[in-house]
């Protein structure tokens, strides 16, 4: 039994990590008042970038620094369409996405050992290490504390995310930009930078979350690696109503909801497994449902005002 | 020091020019205001004032023209520069974060606080501010917790933590209660005490006359004189503001109700953040009689359009229309009871701003024929109505093809008036009917109200200019909190007494 919850948990993290990472990129766009749907392209192409780029120089670290770069260049793409250009957000979010996905399966074919696939290749990956002392409390110690660097520094990322965006100055220029551009900008706030500056930010995150699927989760490329996981951390985004913390317990959800399955498959239960396979997004839907209706319904909590609406500073409201 | 010499203007504007797409917002406009005055800007709606305070507050670049602060030219790029010159600004819409706390919105954009900002050090100055100054406000309250009045004071206070020396207050007064516009008239005075240099927008002049040392006159873009308000009267005002002799009354005939048209009682219903916006709101209406609604925004007024009009649901109460119970029927039902509707969100609510004119008009009328033919529209019925209707409520529109959106604000009310009045069996709602027009726009609106009273409609006045509700209504009822503070007759009470009613006192029996 203690197995069994030490293994769900293993797995609830794994799966969770690269989830929470985007999750968060995502809420930090949104908060400034950009919709970025371009979140599974970017991870699919962080992803590709990752193994490519460690694979051919034996170097992790460069594979994942390779994977941050990409993420905010394809962010600042978007930025620059929605901000500077005032596309429409989510015309040029899906198009990030077609592009990045189309991307990602070409580089996945040719950018294997002398332009072959890279389906398939072993790389360098981040190995799961116990903490010391932590690691060796029970049932905690070998799934909590039993994680690769990523998911560490995930740990630290998420209580800082929240203070920044709650309790410093530069947070509430934030969160203000998202609410109410124009009483932002007459308070001395400058929206355009503060909008690129958090749409990169976001997609450096989301290029994070593409390196995790292919160094650590996954260890390797495949096809569809992201399997629309940046589609649900557009839900969970929702879910948390746009606070980092909350986005823990999304994550989890998720990730644990996917172990369950994993484990279920593996004791051969009589459902398909197709079925199996769509727990986790079924339940992103109902969860998403139940929570909408609930919470923004009752409390003054919900989106950014201002997602989606671009901002000109003389232009007539 | 001993020798007099005049104090040097705190603000000096020259020539400042400014356009916007097809328009002359600000004509090579001339204006000093000192250190130590009460200065009024007076001007029509669209006379270009807000846009002149906006060049100055740094939010709007002058396309001509020079900007001096206390001496010294000054180039004014962004809403920082000017803060940074002591220029603080009170648009006249709240340029606050709903969803951020009082203190929050007063410590944005400053980079003194800090990187991680001691919030109950804030708090106390904010507290020690708003006892100066006498602006009373929770400095830990979130913005949407509060009424109107103390989100002005919050913007005030926003100005003063920087220390601005220059405030601009861009029509405060149109969202106060007579009360609350006094108390903002002593802290302005006090500001002014001070040494600070203060400029207020308004459209009204008593306020002018009570408010103001001196006042500068805009219309259609260019200074018409600047005068010291010891010296001036609101007739003389008036006429330089409007270009030409205004009437203050309107033609108004005795009333003679007839039976009850529009019956409302004990209404219940809930606002948008699920809060009791009407509790228990009751009133007749009889053919032939306007009752006004008074009332400070947001005490109800919106929602009980809403829901006589079918908008809303109610939680409790009745809406009888002639005896016929029509609470929480669909809107369609309603409009078939003979309820018409003005809404006060004309852009939002009262039209479709990207279809044309005819089409807008057409609205109520195309389901029945003429402009009906079975499931098909028919076109020439509906320009041939467009054009009776456009000629008929004097529309200026290059043609009835012309997108709503294109018109004035003026013009765009008497598209939903000639509709919804063409559209009228009896009973019109007509919610802020006359907000954001000019004075010629205005005086057609009430015209048409009143023709509308006296050939029998029972028309409910939603409006939150009081003088307009004493010209217009039979009666007038106040509200407070969703509920009635009591009913009156205009000519039975003064100004003074509705003010106290629309500050939640009920009236003595
Ligand atoms: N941002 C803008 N874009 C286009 N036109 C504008 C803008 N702001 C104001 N105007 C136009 O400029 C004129 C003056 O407007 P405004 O300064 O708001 O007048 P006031 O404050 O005196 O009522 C109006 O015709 C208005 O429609
Ligand atoms: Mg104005």
């Amino acid at each position: 039994m203690e197995d069994l919850i030490t293994s769900i948990l293993t797995i609830t993290i794994r799966a969770g990590t690269s989830l929470l990472y985007a999750t968060l990129g995502e809420i930090y766009t949104e908060r400034s008042g950009v919709l970025n749907l371009g979140v599974e392209g970017t991870m699919m192409v962080g992803a590709a970038t990752a193994f490519a780029v460690a694979y051919h120089s034996d170097n992790i670290w460069l594979g994942l620094l390779a994977a941050l770069l990409v993420g905010g260049l394809m962010a600042l793409i978007h930025a620059f369409l929605t901000i500077s250009l005032r596309a429409d957000q989510v015309v040029s979010g899906l198009a990030i996405t077609l592009f990045g996905t189309g991307l990602a399966s070409f580089m996945g074919q040719r950018l294997g050992p002398g332009g072959t696939t890279m389906v398939g290749l072993q790389g360098p990956a981040f190995q799961r290490i116990p903490l010391p002392v932590l690691g060796d409390l029970p049932v905690v110690g070998p799934s909590v504390f039993t994680q690769d660097v990523l998911t560490y520094f995930l740990y630290l990322l998420v209580p800082v995310l929240w203070f920044y965006l709650y309790k410093t100055r530069f947070g509430l220029h934030l969160r203000a930009v998202g609410e109410n551009p124009q009483a932002a900008d007459v308070m001395g706030v400058n929206v355009t930078t503060t909008r690129y500056a958090y749409t990169i930010f976001g997609g450096v995150l989301m290029g994070m979350a593409g390196a995790h699927l292919s160094l650590g989760y996954l260890k390797g490329w495949a096809d569809n690696i992201t399997g629309g996981r940046g589609w649900i951390a557009i839900a969970l985004v929702i879910f948390a109503m746009w606070d980092p913390i909350r986005a823990v317990i999304g994550a989890v959800l998720f990730g644990g909801i996917n172990a369950l399955q994993f484990r279920m498959q593996a004791a051969g239960t009589t459902i398909p497994a197709s079925f199996l396979n769509m727990t986790p997004y079924f339940f992103t839907i109902l969860v998403l449902v139940m929570i909408t209706w609930w919470e923004v319904v009752r409390k003054r909590v919900g989106a950014p005002a201002a997602l989606g609406i671009p901002y000109v500073r003389e232009e007539k409201r | 020091m001993g020798i007099e010499s005049p104090p040097s203007p705190a603000v000096q504007m020259r020539g400042i020019t400014k356009r916007f797409p097809g328009v002359l917002a600000n004509d090579h406009v001339d204006l000093e205001v000192y250190p130590g005055e009460v200065m009024a800007l007076l001007g029509e709606n669209g006379a270009g004032k807000s846009t002149l305070m906006n060049v100055l507050s740094g939010l709007y670049r002058p396309d001509e023209g020079e900007i001096l602060i206390h001496g010294w030219p000054v180039h004014l790029h962004s809403p920082r520069d000017a803060i940074a010159h002591g220029i603080g600004m009170v648009h006249q819409h709240f340029m606050l974060v709903e969803t951020l706390t009082v203190a929050e919105n007063v410590i944005l954009g400053l980079d003194t606080v800090g990187w991680v900002p001691r919030m109950e050090e804030v708090h106390r100055q904010i507290e020690a501010l708003s006892e100066q100054y006498g602006l009373r406000v929770d400095p830990t309250a979130y913005i949407w917790q509060l009424s109107v009045g103390e989100q002005q004071r919050v913007e005030i206070l926003k100005l003063l933590y920087r220390g601005a020396d220059i405030l601009i207050l861009d029509e405060p007064t149109a969202v106060l209660t007579p009360q609350e516009s006094a108390d903002l008239s002593r802290t302005l005075r006090r500001m002014a005490d001070e040494g600070k240099a203060v400029i207020f927008i308004t459209h009204k002049l008593d306020e002018v006359m009570a408010f103001a040392d001196r006042v500068t006159v805009l219309r259609a873009g260019k200074v018409v004189a600047t005068l010291r308000t010891a010296e001036t009267n609101k007739v003389e005002l008036a006429r330089l503001m409007v270009g030409r002799e205004v009437l203050f009354r309107l033609e108004k005939r005795t009333c003679q109700p007839g039976e009850v048209a529009l019956e409302v009682k004990d209404l219940q219903a809930l606002n948008d953040k699920g809060l009791p916006a009407l509790r228990g709101v009751s009133f007749q209406i009889c053919a032939g009689e306007i009752l006004g609604i008074a009332g400070v925004a947001g005490n109800g007024q919106r929602e009980l359009a809403e829901v006589i009009t079918g908008l809303r649901r109610a939680t409790g109460g009745s809406v009888r229309v002639y005896g016929r119970d029509i609470t929480n029927r669909s809107p369609r039902e309603i409009i078939e009871a003979g309820i018409s509707h003005i809404p006060g969100d004309r852009v939002g609510v009262g039209l479709v701003p990207n279809l044309p004119i005819s089409d807008n008009l057409a609205m109520k009328a195309y389901r029945h024929p003429p402009l009906a033919r079975g499931p098909l529209l028919d076109r020439s019925a509906m320009r041939d109505f467009a054009r009776r209707l456009v000629e008929a409520f004097r529309i200026a529109t290059p043609s009835p093809q012309t997108p709503a959106r294109l018109l004035s604000g003026g013009n765009q009310q008497r598209v939903v008036l000639a509709r919804e009045i063409t559209a009228s069996k009896g009973i019109l709602v007509a919610v802020y009917p006359t907000r954001g027009l000019d004075v010629g726009a205005t005086e057609a609106v009430r015209k048409a109200l009143l023709e509308e009273r006296d050939k029998g409609a029972a028309i409910l006045l939603i409006s939150e200019d009081l003088d307009e509700l004493m010209q217009l209504s039979d009666r007038i009822a106040v509200l407070y909190e969703g509920q009635v503070m009591g009913v009156v007759v205009p000519e039975e009470t003064t100004p003074e007494a509705i003010g106290l009613m629309m500050a939640g006192q009920r009236a003595e029996e």
